[in-house]
Formats: structure tokens, C-alpha cells, sequence
């Protein structure tokens, strides 16, 4: 499948710049890309909040839902529950899943639901322009905290190994061969995965040449080595200045995935017509 | 002071006026710049208050339920899909007598996902318990802002009141305000000085649990706090009046309504384009007037009843839709008259939904509608705008 056949003929209203089109354009390759794999792209369901990133939806032409703001994740479960079969891949945005939505993603990571989460972290409030948010660096200064805020941000990639999701990651906007890889791989993955995107806002807060200077990719040998992983998740906490930015896979562990532990449910089409006629048979 | 600002400006000056001890508000659209104001008024010193920014508006209120028991005046703002989320809260700070005053950026709710004007959101919340004051321009919201602390901090009154203000168009219009001075309004509101508070000397508890034998008497004393809000909000309005020179009325204002034959009624910004169109109307010789409600909550009845006792027909036009009935303010209005004399037709557009503009000709149609109910073609209910075609 060509990745472009995956485009809508929503107008884009992203932002020139926006670290959305990296997201979106390797999902789109991935999707592709998955689909001759053996994962049907009529067997994908996107499902995102509300926020700039929840747009997603709108520009790819696979299966969605658009809800509302911070309940991407229930939303996911249900319809992971629903139909274990699909392939439930989740947009949502720093405000969406760590302020509002913060308990359903500590379940899901809690559940170890199969779902994949792809963080849209831009570390402020776009659709809104330009308010702090939970991942924003203590001191920031945007349209809701003038003087600069006074608490720290917190590190989703912490929260998640705490949480028990079983594939953590991190990637960064400016890196779209390393998006493909990692979203590959979490959507591949059985089990709750996480994805981190560093994905900048152009507008309200442009981290490029910070980032840029900063991250560098791990590969790391010992994937399952939970104190490791740690270790690098907190070698950066989104706040300090000068720390390198790790980017790549650093967790992923085997785990008894949630939508599993439930009896089998074969979804099956009924043969209304055969009912009909059975009906009417019966009937004389 | 008269400038030309943002509404959304305009009210964040006026809660600064009003001297809140904390504000608490979460971000979203049309609301998101009166928070942005509060901020910029506090970082820069004109507003000495706590400006708590917080993860959702569910903690945003639940904060002020906290910072009002302890005796402290707040202030917050919201809108659509945020006020949904307050609304466990909402029932919480009504039931605990707190006067919290919150301004409502009136807007559609999802789904679909829309960020435009109508009033399904506050219209939803009409059984909370909250006193609803809706406004018809800026400076009317501005003004209604002080007004609602002084009748919710009222003793006798002790209920929060939601400032109701169309989403876009009022928010983000930019028109010529009388900006209102602190200290008049300080002279004009009294320090808070509510009675029962947490107080370790005194120690009091909100919220405990009322078993059967009591919980109807929390509801009833409710109740009688709007009754007696009835005229408190009159009263207000016309001390408001005498010190500050500006009148919007208090229950309700009128227009062109003493000899009218059609009677208009609606609330908040549409009432500007009902006015022109009423012009023009007299202009060619149709005697059309005009009822804007202030108050939804509580509902004027009397007031409404001796304002349309002559008309010949009337037609509601509100921006809510009542989903398996018909829309609210239309339904309040047909229950209030059933049980007096008065029989004239009385019927109802739901319209400007999802932002759809509500233009004089749409008015016009109403009004040819009302006249036809009036010779006895009735149609009770319908969608004033409605795109046929695309369905």
C-alpha cells in the first residue's frame, strides 16, 4: 500500500513546522507498511483526545474516533475489549493524557491492556495557545503562568515503568526514521506500549534548538532490566537544562496483557437473511 | 473609564474589581483569555489574589469549594466540555451554600466536537442549584459580574451564581466598555463575611452526611434561597443602577414590549440582532416587542407573566435543544402560565446552535411563524434554521 492512499481531503491546520506531520507521516508509513506485514489496516482503530494532535484522526483515512478531551485511553480499552482482534493505536497530547486523563493512563500501563499510546509531547498547550502544561519545565513562562510556574514537570517515562506498561519509549519530532521504528515496534508489541514523542510547537514553544543539541539514541542490550531502564528514563526529568536527551526503546518485557484474560469472543456476522427465512419457514 | 477591549478582558478587569481572593481556571476555548487576563492582572499587581492553574476544571472548582469554606471569595471561569466536567461539583457547592462566582463562555457541547456559541452548556446545568444570569453585551456581563457577588453573598441568599456570557461573540468581540473602578466597587460590595466557615476555633464541618430524615430540608432551604433571590437580583440590579448609572434589568428588561402584539422573548447576546429587527418591524407597521431574560435561575414567573399578559402570541427563541422533549426556556415558560388566566399561543425556535448566526431575517421568519400561531396555525416547535437539504 502507497502511504499516501492512507491521506484524507481534511484541510491541514497544523501549523508550518508542527512536529505533528512527523507523527503523522510515520504512522502512515508505518500503517502502510504493516498492512502487507499481516496487520490489516481495516483491522487498525485510531483513537485520540482533544488538543492540536487529536487532528490526526481527521488526516488518515483508517477507522477512528475522535473523543473527548483526556478520555482517549477508556475509549482505547473499550474498544480493545470489544474486539481483542483490532489494533488500537492511541493519539494524545501531554494536557490530555497527564492532566485530565491521568488516571486512565496509569490503568492502562496498570492493566498492560494491548494498546499502543503515542505521547504528542510538546510540553504546552497549543490548541489553546500557549498555556503550561504537566511536562512543562518548572519556571515556564506562557499565557496562564506570566511570572513562570512553580512546580515541576512531571516524566511520563517514569510514571509508565512505575505503572507497569511493558514497552516504553521515546522519540523526537526532528528523527522521523527512528519514529517509523519505535511506533513499529510498539504497535507490533503485545502489550501496553508507550511512545514519548518530543514533538514541537513551533508557536508557543519551539524546543528545536535545544533538542537538537541534546538528544542523542540509545540501543540498549538489556531491554527487560527494569533498574537500567530507570536509570536512563531518570537520567533526564524534563526540567534540568544541561542533561543529555536519551531518544530509543528503553523498556520491554513479556506480561499477561489485560484484553486476554477475558473468554474468547469471536466476533461472528449474522446471517439475517437465513433468520428471516427460517422465521417464515417455521411460520407456515 | 470607557475603552474599547476584548469582552474576554472586560470581565477578567471586572472579578479583579471585585477583589477575589483566589482564582482557579483551567484553560479552554472561548474562555481561555479571561483566565489569560486574571493571570497577566495578578503577575502584574493589579489583582492580589492566588492564581491557581490546575490539571482539569473538575480541580479547578473543587479548589474554590475549599478556598470559599475557608471564608475566602473566589473566582472561576469556564465553558462547554469543562463545565460538564464541574458538574458533580457544581451540586456540591450549590448544597454547600458556597457564593462562588464562575462565568460561563456559553458553548455547544460534543459531540459533535464544535468550539462555537450556544447555551446547551449552562441550559444543562439548570438543576444544579446555581443561580444563571445571562447578559446581552459585554458591558452587561461586566456589570453583572459585581452583581453576582453581592446577591450571592448575600446571608439570606448563600448560593453561587454562574455569570452567563455567549462564547465568541461576546468573549473575543472587541467593543467600547466602561471599565469599573476598584474602589467604587469596593464601596458597592461588601467584604465577604460569611458566617459559617472552617474555623479551628469554631469548628464547623460541609458536606457531612444527611440521611432521609434531613436531606429534604438542605433541598427546601435551597428552594427558598431562589425564591427569595427573586428579588434580591431586582433589588441589586437597581442599587447597581443608582451608584454606576447602567441598567440591563434585573429579572428580565423589556423592549418595545408596552403595546406590542408579538412578544419576542430569548436571552443573552441574540437579543442585539431581535432589537434591530424589532425596528424594522415597527418601521412597517408590525407591532413586535421584545422580553430578555436575565435571571434563568430562578425563573422570573410572575415577572415574565405580568410583561406578556397583553401580547397576542408569543415565540421564544433560545440556543439549546431539549433532546426528546423541546428546548428548556420554552418548556418554563408554557409551565409557568398554566395555571394562570393568560392563553395566547406560545411557541418556540431552538436556533444558533453550534454557532449558526441567528440574522434578522431568521427573526423575521419567527415573527411570521408567531403571527400565524396567532390565527391559529400553530406550530408549537421547531428548528428555526434548520439545512434540509443536508440531512
Amino acid at each position: 500500500m502507497n502511504p499516501n492512499e492512507l491521506g484524507t481531503y481534511a484541510k491541514n491546520t497544523w501549523c508550518p513546522g508542527c512536529g505533528n506531520f512527523s507523527i503523522f507521516n510515520a504512522v502512515r508509513a508505518v500503517l502502510a507498511e504493516l498492512n502487507y506485514d499481516g496487520t490489516p489496516i481495516d483491522n487498525v482503530v485510531l483513537v485520540s483526545g482533544i488538543g492540536c494532535h487529536a487532528k490526526i484522526v481527521d488526516y488518515l483515512n483508517v477507522n477512528s474516533f475522535y473523543s473527548i478531551h483526556g478520555r482517549t485511553l477508556p475509549v482505547a480499552m473499550g474498544i480493545k475489549l470489544g474486539n481483542p482482534d483490532l489494533n488500537v493505536i492511541c493519539f494524545s497530547g501531554d494536557g490530555d493524557c497527564l492532566a485530565e486523563g491521568l488516571d486512565h493512563l496509569i490503568f492502562a500501563a496498570k492493566r498492560n491492556i494491548d494498546l499502543t499510546l503515542i505521547l504528542h509531547n510538546n510540553r504546552v498547550y497549543g490548541l489553546t495557545t500557549g498555556q503550561y502544561t504537566p511536562t512543562s519545565p518548572k519556571g515556564f513562562k506562557g499565557k496562564s503562568t506570566p511570572l513562570g510556574t512553580e512546580e515541576f514537570p512531571i516524566n511520563p517515562l517514569e510514571l509508565m515503568i512505575a505503572s507497569g506498561a511493558t514497552f516504553i519509549a521515546r522519540g523526537y519530532s526532528h528523527g522521523i526514521d527512528l519514529l517509523k521504528r519505535l511506533f513499529r515496534e510498539a504497535i507490533l508489541h503485545k502489550g501496553f506500549s508507550f511512545v514519548d514523542v518530543l514533538q514541537v510547537c513551533v508557536s508557543y514553544f519551539n524546543m528545536y534548538e535545544v533538542y537538537n543539541k541534546r538528544v542523542y539514541e540509545v540501543k540498549s542490550s538489556d531491554l527487560g532490566n527494569f533498574e537500567e531502564a530507570l536509570k536512563l528514563i531518570r537520567s533526564w526529568n524534563y526540567n534540568d537544562s544541561e542533561s543529555p536527551i536519551p531518544l530509543g526503546k528503553f523498556y520491554e518485557i513479556e506480561a499477561p496483557q489485560f484484553d486476554r484474560l477475558f473468554p474468547g469472543y469471536e466476533p461472528h456476522s449474522v446471517d439475517t437473511d437465513a433468520m428471516i427465512k427460517d422465521v417464515l419457514d417455521n411460520l407456515i | 473609564m470607557m475603552k474599547v477591549v476584548e469582552g474576554s478582558y472586560a470581565v477578567a478587569h471586572a472579578a479583579m474589581c471585585c477583589s477575589p481572593d483566589v482564582v482557579s481556571a483551567y484553560p479552554i476555548t472561548p474562555q481561555t483569555h479571561i483566565v489569560e487576563h486574571l493571570s497577566q492582572l495578578v503577575a502584574d499587581g493589579e489583582l492580589r489574589a492566588e492564581f491557581l492553574t490546575v490539571d482539569s476544571e473538575f480541580s479547578a472548582l473543587s479548589v474554590l469549594v475549599g478556598v470559599s469554606a475557608a471564608g475566602g471569595r473566589s473566582y472561576s471561569s469556564t465553558t462547554s466540555q469543562g463545565l460538564a466536567l464541574m458538574y458533580e461539583v457544581l451540586y456540591n457547592v450549590s448544597g454547600m451554600r458556597l457564593p462562588i462566582v464562575m462565568t460561563v463562555a456559553n458553548r455547544a457541547l460534543s459531540a459533535p466536537l464544535n468550539i462555537w456559541n450556544d447555551q446547551q452548556d449552562s441550559i444543562g446545568a439548570r438543576d444544579v442549584g446555581w443561580i444563571q444570569l445571562y447578559s446581552e453585551n459585554v458591558q452587561e456581563a461586566v456589570d453583572t459580574t459585581v452583581q453576582a457577588y453581592k446577591i450571592a453573598e448575600s446571608l439570606e441568599i448563600m448560593t453561587p451564581v454562574m455569570v452567563c456570557m455567549d462564547g465568541f461573540i461576546l468573549t473575543h468581540v472587541y467593543e467600547p466598555v466602561e471599565l469599573l473602578d476598584k474602589e467604587q466597587v469596593a464601596d458597592f460590595l461588601p467584604p465577604y463575611r460569611p458566617t459559617d466557615i472552617l474555623d479551628p476555633q469554631n469548628p464547623k464541618t460541609f458536606g457531612a452526611f444527611a440521611d432521609p430524615s434531613t436531606y429534604t430540608e438542605f433541598r427546601y432551604l435551597q428552594y427558598e434561597a431562589h425564591l427569595k433571590a427573586l428579588s434580591k437580583i431586582e433589588n441589586v440590579a437597581k442599587e447597581y443602577a443608582e451608584v454606576f448609572g447602567r441598567d440591563f434589568g434585573g429579572l428580565l428588561d423589556a423592549y418595545q414590549a408596552d403595546d406590542a402584539e408579538i412578544i419576542i422573548v430569548t436571552m443573552g447576546s441574540v437579543v442585539g440582532t431581535i432589537k434591530e429587527a424589532i425596528d424594522g418591524l415597527r418601521a412597517e407597521g408590525t407591532k413586535v416587542g421584545l422580553v430578555k431574560i436575565r435571571s434563568y435561575r430562578p425563573f422570573p414567573a410572575q415577572a415574565l407573566m405580568k410583561e406578556l399578559k397583553n401580547a397576542d402570541v408569543i415565540a421564544v427563541i433560545e440556543k439549546d435543544i431539549c433532546v426528546g422533549n423541546e428546548a428548556a426556556l420554552l418548556t418554563d415558560i408554557k409551565a409557568a402560565f398554566y395555571n394562570s388566566n393568560l392563553r395566547m399561543p406560545i411557541i418556540g425556535f431552538a436556533a444558533g446552535l453550534g454557532g449558526r448566526d441567528i440574522t434578522i431575517k431568521d427573526i423575521r421568519k419567527a415573527v411570521e411563524k408567531a403571527s400565524a400561531a396567532r390565527k391559529g396555525i400553530e406550530s408549537q416547535f421547531e428548528f428555526l434554521t434548520l439545512r434540509k437539504e443536508i440531512l
